[in-house]
């Protein structure tokens, strides 16, 4: 066995290690953010480094090829980002702020094992694993007004719940194939995929991630987490755990026959009823948070277009999307957290006259929240392109006109914070004062929407090369 | 490549006249002076005027190829590739972005006064945008162009519009959204059908007609609107009557051409059959278009509000003149995009100007000034005898070469545009009667500064200049016209109808 290749997920474990010790005596909340940008930042560099490594560990239980490795890498370039969001973290009291850090570093560790595992107990423990910290993190914050212990209580009986329907689909699988390893499943699936209980057990295996990724019908934790939890543990959680998803829902999907009609025919609907549902609701929200929520689980519609291909196009689609869908949430969250004040929670009110009160901050939200829309030139209309690209070639005509008129009615919502940002005065709010390293990340996130977005070639080749590993 | 002749200067114009604009918008940032900051837009904009003015005096009128092609790779996996080219129906579009962009931003030298830098910021976008819409061949590139002008439109009707800004920033945004993701299915369904997103090469390959039928209504959707044909126009007026004067003038002369030559470059040739079977509605919606804009023009109080509803008429001679698939009509209709950017445009200047000194837009605010700004009503007289087609101005040719097309193979529906025609003098002379001499003109008014009559003069001159000697204006488009009329003759469709 060779240990290097475990290097990404144990010098994460080593991250939480030292925020450990950091826990045990009084430190200064800027040392400890500090000490987080330093690691994560190191951390992205040896996961630059390990993109290339191969190989199976754990008796084939854990699996190192591209797709987990860029799946690894986005992981740790998000923590990074969010490690910077959280300078100057206004909604984490001082003295948790150790333990913040630390259960982000676990939960993150917890993802990279998830994209790694190719066999059923192990995906179920390393999702456990980020999981648990999650629920942790949820109630830590300053903010009592909205609820953060509902928040914290709902997002694990939702999770108990849904963990609890996918390891019942796992013992389904289990008994008609005997195997837990997706590479002995799959051996076994095309016969079984016509009958109902592999269909069944394949598609209760799928919820315990469609409900990561906030899918109808699983999204009911979504806008109450989102509005209760701090900004900064928003931003993880709206962003990272949906990276996971991604990847092992195209793992998973991937053990079906791409011919097998009962399944695509679930995903059509879910998918169709997961963007109406959450553009409809988002119509109506003034708390931009709970707007995001309702969004991320339209987002999670347009990404089931490309999961629901079962094929490569689709699936390097989605590894396309679901990167911009990262640097595009997390843009909208670096404004929520930088004008919230005392972490309190934002409205679209709050936003307003953002133009004069901090202009770089504002042409963020301005990116974000058009790359969000789908409009051109940013990741997120190319990422929308080729996911249509790829459903419509499976001939999913009437699900991509819903998808599109989807989209005109997401610009609505979109469009009005857009609007309040610059339209609007700041009517006697405070003006914006942005440290060095938020401008940074504000250029940061600007510059990578766009290029992401006009110049998507050697991103979508390298997901294409990505995707074609998981062929077991 | 056959399609597209290589740039024959030694330059790459159309990426240069794409990107130049791009790069002054960068520039502005560093720029603190506000006053700096609009000469340097007019700069650049004349710059770009300059840049464009070899198109056409290196532009070849014997050959329908694209000419000034630029091809490049883009996204390989996706066959998208980054391809430019114009021919003579694109030519004019082109130069007309580039000469009205120095004209808006001397019309807006006064009428902007807050956040100037991002106005011309905003401004210098849409012009990349607009030469790119015109120019490119690929349609992933098109399409980019498209959406992405619509963010510093909507930003120019959203900041520094009137009262009523946030209501139709946001209609004119979802309105027109909505119109272009039929566009984007319509695109990817050509592709998946063909494997590529070049447009001449997707004109040159026959489809069914039932896939013809539903991409020729995705298409129609998006350009309906864009034009707008009634029953899609109800954006226009309010977005009109909201935006200020530059950005009035750059919907009206610019934007809404983007959906009649959608039509022309798409429409015709990739689905031609479909274009012809849906033709006679076409026909009547245009007509429709041009009473009822004309009829709805008559009973305005706003200044802005009557024009904007003209252009619904105008724009339904242009959608009128593309659909009866014959030479005059075809031609008219382009040169009457060119006539309605520069008559219009020069027309919401002219409301721009009085709007300036009165601060109101309405009618009754600002009659009887003929006394008191001599010069003004000039040139408001002589836009307003221009936009009702009066002979010897631009709008006569291009709405006689329409009619004419219509009497040559549908007269019936020649017959039914005249009331439009007649409608137009009725609402022009209307207005021009009230504002000229209408009541009595308050003190506030005085008349055009120089700098007013050097953005007025050109658009003046090109006026005449159609009017009486359209030649030069036509002759680059001959031969395209020709070749696109061959490409639906070859597809048999033309004896279908007949």
């Amino acid at each position: 066995m060779d240990v290097v290749l475990f290097l990404p997920e144990t010098y994460l474990l080593m991250m939480a290690l030292v925020f450990f010790c950091q826990s045990l005596w009084k430190s200064s909340a800027q040392l400890n953010q500090g000490i987080a940008v330093f690691l994560s930042g190191i951390g992205v560099i040896i996961n630059l480094y390990a993109v290339n490594m191969t190989g199976d560990l754990f008796w084939h239980a854990y699996r190192v090829d591209l797709f987990s490795q860029i799946f690894k890498l986005l992981i740790s370039v998000g923590l990074l980002l969010i490690s910077v969001l959280c300078l100057k973290n206004k909604s984490i009291e001082e003295k948790l702020q150790p333990e913040f850090f630390m259960f982000l570093c676990i939960s993150a560790a917890g993802l990279m094992m998830m994209v790694s595992s190719v066999e059923l107990i192990t995906i179920f423990i390393s999702m456990e694993l980020s999981s648990y910290s999650l629920y942790i993190l949820i109630p830590i914050s300053k903010d009592i007004s909205h609820g953060r212990i509902e928040a914290a209580a709902k997002y694990i009986i939702f999770g108990a719940a849904a963990t609890g329907i996918m390891l019942f689909g796992m013992s389904y699988i289990f008994g008609v194939t005997q195997s837990t390893y997706l590479s002995e499943i799959i051996k076994k699936m095309p016969e079984l995929i016509g009958q109902p209980v592999g269909i069944v057990g394949l598609l209760l295996i799928l919820c315990g991630f469609f409900y990561k990724l906030s899918v109808v019908p699983f999204h009911f934790w979504t806008p109450d987490i989102y509005e209760g939890t701090a900004n900064e543990t928003v931003s993880f959680i709206a962003t990272m755990p949906k990276l996971a998803a991604a990847a092992l829902l195209i793992r998973l999907t991937n053990l079906a026959d791409p011919k097998s009609i009962d399944l695509i025919q679930v995903l059509v609907v879910i998918s169709a009823v997961s963007m109406t549902f959450g553009n409809i609701a988002a119509l109506v929200q003034k708390d931009l948070k709970r707007l995001l929520a309702y969004s991320s689980i339209a987002h999670a519609g347009y990404i089931l277009l490309g999961i629901l291909t079962l094929k490569l196009d689709g699936y390097s689609a989605v590894v396309f999307h679901i990167t911009a869908y990262m640097l595009m949430n997390l843009a909208c969250f670096l404004v929520i957290s930088t004008v919230s004040q005392d972490g309190k929670n934002v409205t679209v009110s709050d936003v307003s006259g953002l133009h004069k009160r901090s202009p770089l901050l504002a042409f963020t939200l301005a990116v974000g929240f058009f790359a969000l829309a789908g409009i051109p030139p940013t990741a997120g209309f190319t990422g929308k392109f080729f996911l249509f690209i790829a459903a419509l070639n499976e001939g999913h005509l009437a699900l991509i006109i819903i998808a599109a008129v989807n989209t005109a009615i997401s610009v609505y919502y979109y469009l009005n914070i857009v609007r309040s940002a610059y339209g609007q005065d700041p009517n006697g709010l405070p003006a914006v004062t942005l440290s060095f390293s938020n401008r940074i990340l504000n250029y940061g996130l600007i510059i990578s929407i766009i290029i992401l977005g006009v110049l998507p070639t050697r991103f979508i080749e390298l997901a294409r090369a990505a995707c074609e590993k998981i062929k077991l | 490549m056959d399609f597209l002749i290589p740039n024959q200067l030694n330059y790459p114009i159309l990426s240069v006249l794409i990107f130049a604009p791009l790069a002054g918008a960068a520039v502005l940032f560093l720029i603190r002076n506000e006053t700096v900051a609009r000469i340097w837009t007019l700069l650049v904009s004349l710059a770009v005027f300059a840049l464009s003015l070899p198109l056409y005096f290196n532009f070849d009128p014997s050959t329908p190829k694209y000419q000034f092609g630029e091809h490049s790779s883009w996204i390989p996996a996706f066959h998208i590739n980054y391809t430019l080219g114009i021919d003579g129906i694109s030519l004019l579009l082109v130069l007309l972005s580039t000469l009205l962009f120095p004209i808006c931003v001397l019309g807006s030298w006064k009428y902007i006064s807050k956040r100037v830098k991002e106005f011309h910021f905003c401004l210098l976008l849409m012009e990349s945008a607009c030469v790119g819409i015109f120019s490119s061949l690929d349609f992933v590139l098109f399409y980019i162009f498209w959406e992405a002008m619509l963010i510093p439109m909507y930003l120019l009707i959203a900041v520094w519009g009137g009262p009523e800004k946030v209501y139709a920033s946001i209609k004119f945004f979802i309105y027109t959204m909505a119109g272009s993701v039929f566009l984007l299915v319509a695109m990817i369904a050509l592709y998946l059908k063909t494997g590529t997103f070049c447009i001449p090469e997707l004109m040159t390959k026959a489809y069914p007609f039932a896939f013809q039928f539903w991409v020729f209504l995705a298409f129609g959707i998006a350009f309906a609107i864009k034009v707008p044909m009634a029953p899609f126009h109800t954006w226009l007026p309010a977005a009109h009557v909201e935006a200020p004067t530059a950005g009035s003038v750059l919907l009206a002369s610019i934007l809404l051409k983007m959906g009649t030559y959608g039509f022309v470059r798409f429409c015709l040739p990739i689905t031609p059959n479909a274009s012809i079977y849906f033709a006679p509605y076409m026909l009547i919606i245009s007509i429709i278009s041009i009473v009822y804009g004309g009829y709805v023009a008559l009973g305005q109080s706003d200044m802005k509000k009557l024009i904007a509803y003209s252009s619904v008429a105008h724009m339904g001679f242009v959608t009128l003149g593309t659909f009866f698939f014959n030479k005059n009509g075809l031609e008219g209709a382009i040169l009457q995009m060119i006539n309605h950017g520069i008559t219009t445009g020069a027309l919401f200047l002219c409301v721009g100007i009085v709007y300036e000194r009165s601060h109101s837009r309405l009618i009754k605010d600002n009659s009887g000034i003929a006394k008191i700004m001599p010069i003004y009503i000039g040139f408001f007289g002589f836009f307003c005898l221009s936009s009702m087609a009066f002979p010897g101005t631009n709008s006569f040719v291009g709405e006689l070469l329409v009619l004419l097309g219509a009497f040559a193979d549908y007269k019936l529906i020649g017959a039914l545009s005249i009331p439009g025609v007649v409608l137009a003098a009725a609402y022009m002379l209307h207005l021009l009667q009230r504002i000229a001499w209408g009541g009595k003109a308050s003190s506030h008014f005085s008349d055009l500064e120089l700098r007013e009559i050097i953005y007025l003069a050109p658009l003046a001159v090109f006026v005449l200049w159609i009017g009486f000697s359209p030649g030069p204006f036509l002759d680059v488009m001959h031969v395209s016209v020709n070749h696109l009329l061959e490409q639906l003759h070859t597809a048999g469709a033309v004896a279908l109808v007949k």
